[in-house]
């Protein structure tokens, strides 16, 4: 193999799995590592900077960054990155001196963002320090898209979600309430120097089948329904509820049903459970509050009697699967009615346009959606740019903030006639860890404690009202263990190949055996001899070049290194070092090298 | 050393041997030694070694003396029964045990001082009692843990750290092993464990006193230029004569250990050993050749590694003694106490 190339940001960047896995690339042992030393607001702000709501995401984020943690690979479960954003946010002082603020110069340029969701909101957070000025349209008539109108109180409380969205528009934002853009071409002919469309994926899919029409009144689909409670538009709900659909709107519709007065919530689902598209936590959580889980009944019809809808009628199928878990056939069973006073619909959401007409430039594809370029974020006609839900279909949160963040540098870019397609790089920093002999400025040693389970508010107590948050946050003791469980993957082994003089000592102190010196080979022969086979082809290798006395190279697994330093305590040269790694991140205006540091 | 222990992880991926252990039960405590002191990879070999042998811990037992490679028994198979004797005494103490018991797996460390000076005399007659065990010598040319004096393996010319030059004659221990008939004599190096961890395994299932000189740096006081025993001198004198395969019993010998010219050398307890020679005329069941060629390589200044001799069917110290196959402590009262009767009958031969 070639050896390693270590400058490339990549390089080390893939090394922390959850920054990477993050889309927005948050430093999360970084962050981390904050609140274990009690800094709070330095933690909040150091996430603030990269996902922009992390009293928001602290608590329902998809977090992307968990399944990824090298701890679950290391034993079984992550570390609880989200929970623990939320323990910044939380204990955080007061941060108005150290949020963002817009110049008292303007720079002269005027956007107009469409919806006031997530991914407009990123935009705005982005350009206003840079002295744009923005105009924000929302049809609502309260910012935050889906967050607020989709997203139970009770899993967000609306105090979290109004002071984040306030640190943006109290930038000057011109929020625009009540005011849905009916026409593209309109807002075009208005001149500003760049559009962006963060209008979501609106439109709740339906479900054809006989009875629909004549049971309307007690069939509901599921985003809307959703948003009609948020807006307290509804109050009640039957007794009895069939939520069809197994994904995370569906876990939104069981729960908030059983608030509103239904005593039995059945969630059908079409396929066996590991076909689910929820997140196990949402399933957890609402099998917590004995919501029943269907599986394998396929809808097949309402039933209506005297003119009001009784139940509904499923087929009962049987799957046959292959070695890889693929369904291979399906068979009916038979039929299955269940009685039920009203059915929620939750079964996917999708884009739509109404609003933008077909001749402005701005193509669509052939599923009417709008073709966007997935690196600049732009459509067809330059200055129109796309983002959140309404780029590529329905995602979550977190991914609508980095499509912000990439549409800001983009819309900053034309604006000032730049070429979009040329995207800023990446860069890093290094910095030796090394406090003393065997010393380091981390807590390197591992701590084997099993993750801490969020406590939950009492089942008697959170049905009482609808906005009753159910999480409750760890408390000190907790986090202050959890804090523990972070490997530090930041903190970068980092090998000096001319220094090593081949003694084995840091091969033979690994714990999880990831050092090798062997001669070098290609890589499928590299991995298999090694001390330990390194068998997860997603982790790089660390190949390094013809070590002095032999000429055989240094290899590491990234797999399942502990960052636990003791490789380089055992070095006698100091061929290897334990270094804090920095990814510098590069938003509209602000290139990767001016990049703010993490301070930790 | 270090402040924190080696973390115990158990990752999913741990391979385990026969008996579910994995290499981590094989290790003892973290080690107090210089970061990249041979001896720590030795400590390395030997776990490695017990583990892909499937050894049961609890029957093997660590015997040392004193210096820095005596202390590493406090490393490995945290496990095992162990006796940390005194300076150059371990080869009476462990001759003691395997008396009392046949049983246990010896494995004695020693260094190049706690052999070959005070404990030279010991060391010569468990060789010629053939005392069944696996005695190790940590050589790193110096006395290490009194900070560096020339051992009695220090060769001539060799420079100290701070300059002077030794100029007394060194004992080489396979030399003097093979000379007084030792049954499984080898030399290897701390920083090559692939030809390491074979002959520590075929020294355990060797039924007889197997000694291994392992050439292993001391980074603190002798890894500089002029010694004769730092990394990179060793590397670049290293001349293996012979690679020894391990093949437990039952295995078959795979078609790519049996190319190349071979000797096989069948053990006591029906494992095999496959001797890949590097000199092609080398012979290792010949003891006068072996004493001639480790000569004539050594006045050329190599070093000469591999399994150098082996004799597997010389009596071991307990047949030579005629003493029970079994453990002192299993034998009934009535048979290891010969009573009044029998003492008095014993007395009576010698009135
Ligand atoms: C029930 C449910 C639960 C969810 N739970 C989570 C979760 O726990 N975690 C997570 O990360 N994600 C979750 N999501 C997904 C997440 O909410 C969305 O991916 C995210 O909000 C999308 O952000 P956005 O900025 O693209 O658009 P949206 O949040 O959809 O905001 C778009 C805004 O644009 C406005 N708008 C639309 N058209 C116009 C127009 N023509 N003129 C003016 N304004 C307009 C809308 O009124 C809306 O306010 C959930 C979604 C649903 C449906
Ligand atoms: C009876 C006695 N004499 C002398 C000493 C001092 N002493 C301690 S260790 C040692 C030499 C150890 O050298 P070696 O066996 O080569 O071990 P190393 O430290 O080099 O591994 C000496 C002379 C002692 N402990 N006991
Ligand atoms: S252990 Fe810490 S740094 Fe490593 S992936 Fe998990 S959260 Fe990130
Ligand atoms: S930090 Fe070094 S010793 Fe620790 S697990 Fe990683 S490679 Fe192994
Ligand atoms: S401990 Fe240092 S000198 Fe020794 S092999 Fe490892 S990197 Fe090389
Ligand atoms: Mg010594």
């Amino acid at each position: 193999m070639q050896p390693t190339d270590t400058r490339n940001p990549d390089y080390f960047h893939k090394v922390v799995d959850c920054q990477w896995g993050c889309p927005a690339h948050t430093d999360v042992p970084g962050y981390i590592r904050l609140i274990a030393q009690g800094r709070y607001t330095e933690s909040y702000m150091l996430n603030r900077q990269a996902n922009v709501f992390p009293g928001i995401l602290g608590r329902v984020c998809d977090r992307p960054c968990e399944p990824v943690c090298r701890r679950a690979r290391v034993e079984e479960k992550p570390v609880a990155i989200c929970r623990l954003k939320r323990v910044a946010s939380d204990l955080r002082d007061e941060i108005d001196e150290l949020l963002p603020k817009a110049p008292q110069q303007k720079n002269g340029k005027r956007v107009a963002l469409v919806g006031a969701g997530p991914a407009s909101l990123t935009v705005a957070n982005d350009l206003m320090p840079l002295g744009y000025e923005v105009v924000i349209y929302e049809a609502q008539a309260v910012p935050g898209g889906l967050m607020r109108s989709n997203i139970p109180s009770f899993r967000l409380p609306v105090e979290v979600l109004d002071e984040e969205i306030a640190m943006i528009i109290d930038m000057g934002v011109d929020l625009r309430l009540g005011t849905p853009v009916k026409s593209m071409k309109a807002l075009l002919a208005e001149g500003y120097d760049a559009i962006f469309v963060g209008s979501g994926a609106p439109r709740g899919k339906d479900l054809r089948l006989p009875g629909r029409d004549e049971a309307a009144a007690n069939i509901h689909i599921g985003i809307d329904w959703l948003e009609s409670v948020a807006f307290e538009h509804v109050d009640k709900i039957g007794e009895r509820v069939l939520i069809i659909g197994v994904g995370n709107t569906a876990m939104d519709c069981c729960r908030t049903s059983l608030r509103l007065g239904a005593r039995d919530v059945k969630v059908m689902a079409r396929k066996p459970r590991q076909f689910f598209k929820a997140s196990a936590w949402e399933l957890e959580d609402a099998e917590e509050e004995n919501v029943e889980i269907v599986v394998n009944h396929s809808p097949k019809s309402f039933v209506v009697e005297g003119g009001r809808l009784v139940g509904m009628l499923f087929d009962k199928m049987s799957y046959e699967f292959d070695a890889s878990g693929r369904i291979t056939s399906e068979k009916i069973e038979g039929e299955v009615l269940i009685p039920c006073d009203d059915v929620v619909l939750a079964i996917g959401q999708e884009n739509a346009f109404p609003w933008i007409e077909r001749d402005t430039g701005i193509e669509f594809d052939k599923w009417d959606v709008p073709v966007v370029d997935k690196s600049t974020y732009q459509g067809t006609r330059p200055g129109v740019f796309f983002g959140g839900d309404a780029a590529f279909g329905p995602k979550n949160i977190i991914w609508s903030v980095e499509h912000g963040h990439q549409a800001a540098i983009s819309m900053h870019k034309h604006c000032h006639g730049e070429d979009v397609a040329e995207r800023p790089a990446y860069g890093m920093n290094l910095s030796t860890a090394k406090m003393g002999i065997h010393e380091w400025s981390y807590s390197n040693d591992y701590d084997g404690t099993p993750r801490r389970v969020v406590p939950q508010m009492d089942l008697r107590e959170r049905f009482k009202k609808l906005d009753l948050e159910v999480e409750l946050g760890f408390s000190a003791e907790q986090f202050t263990k959890e804090v523990e469980r972070c490997l530090n993957c930041d903190v970068q082994t980092v090998f000096t190949d001319k220094l090593c003089i081949e003694c084995d000592a840091c091969i033979d102190i690994c714990p999880t055996r990831c050092l090798t010196i062997v001669p070098n080979a290609p890589e499928e022969e590299l991995r298999g001899k090694l001390s330990a086979p390194a068998e997860n082809l997603e982790q790089a290798l660390f190949v390094s070049g013809p070590l002095p006395q032999t000429g055989r190279v240094m290899v590491k697994d990234e797999n399942i290194c502990l960052h636990c330093s003791l490789c380089a305590e055992r070095c006698p040269t100091g061929a290897w070092d334990m270094q804090k790694f920095t990814l510098k991140v590069p938003y509209a205006g602000k290139p990767a090298t001016t990049g703010t540091e993490s301070t930790s | 050393m270090s402040y924190i222990a080696k973390p115990k992880v158990v990752h999913p991926g741990l391979p385990r041997n026969e008996l579910g252990l994995s290499m981590r039960d094989y290790e003892g405590g973290m080690s107090t030694l210089c970061a990249g002191c041979g001896h720590d990879s030795i400590t390395a070999a030997l776990v490695q070694a017990a583990f892909e042998l499937s050894l049961p811990p609890h029957r093997m037992a660590k015997l040392s003396g004193i210096g820095c490679s005596s202390k590493t028994p406090a490393y490995f198979l945290s496990a095992s029964h162990g006796f940390n004797s005194v300076h150059g005494r371990m080869a009476s103490v462990a001759t003691g045990a395997n008396a009392a018991n046949n049983e246990l797996v010896y494995v004695g460390v020693s260094g190049d001082g706690d052999t070959l000076s005070i404990g030279l005399g010991q060391f010569c007659h468990a060789i010629r009692r053939n005392l069944n065990m696996l005695y190790i010598i940590e050589n790193n040319g110096v006395y290490g843990l009194t900070k560096g004096q020339f051992s009695a393996s220090a060769d001539i010319g060799s420079k100290a750290k701070k300059g002077e030059v030794n100029r007394q004659p060194p004992i080489d221990p396979c030399l003097l092993a093979l000379s007084i008939g030792c049954t499984f004599v080898a030399r290897s190096f701390s920083g090559d464990k692939e030809q390491l961890v074979p002959l520590i395994k075929a020294a355990i299932r060797h039924r007889g006193f197997a000694m291994i000189d392992v050439i292993s740096p001391c980074v603190t006081f002798n890894n500089h230029e002029g010694s004769t025993k730092s990394y990179d001198f060793t590397r670049r004198h290293y001349q293996p004569a012979v690679y020894a395969d391990y093949v437990p019993p039952a295995q078959e010998i795979r078609s790519e250990q049996a190319a190349g010219s071979l000797q096989a050398v069948t053990m006591h307890d029906g494992s095999r050993l496959l001797l890949h020679k590097v000199g092609a005329d080398y012979d290792a069941t010949d003891r006068l050749a072996a004493f001639g060629y480790l000569s004539r390589h050594q006045a050329e200044g190599a070093i000469v590694t591999g399994l150098l001799y082996i004799d597997e069917n010389s009596p071991d110290m307990h047949e030579l003694q005629a003493t029970p196959e079994r453990p002192l402590n299993s034998l009934p009262y009535a048979e290891l106490h010969p009573g009044q009767k029998g003492l008095d009958a014993i007395q009576a031969r010698f009135r």
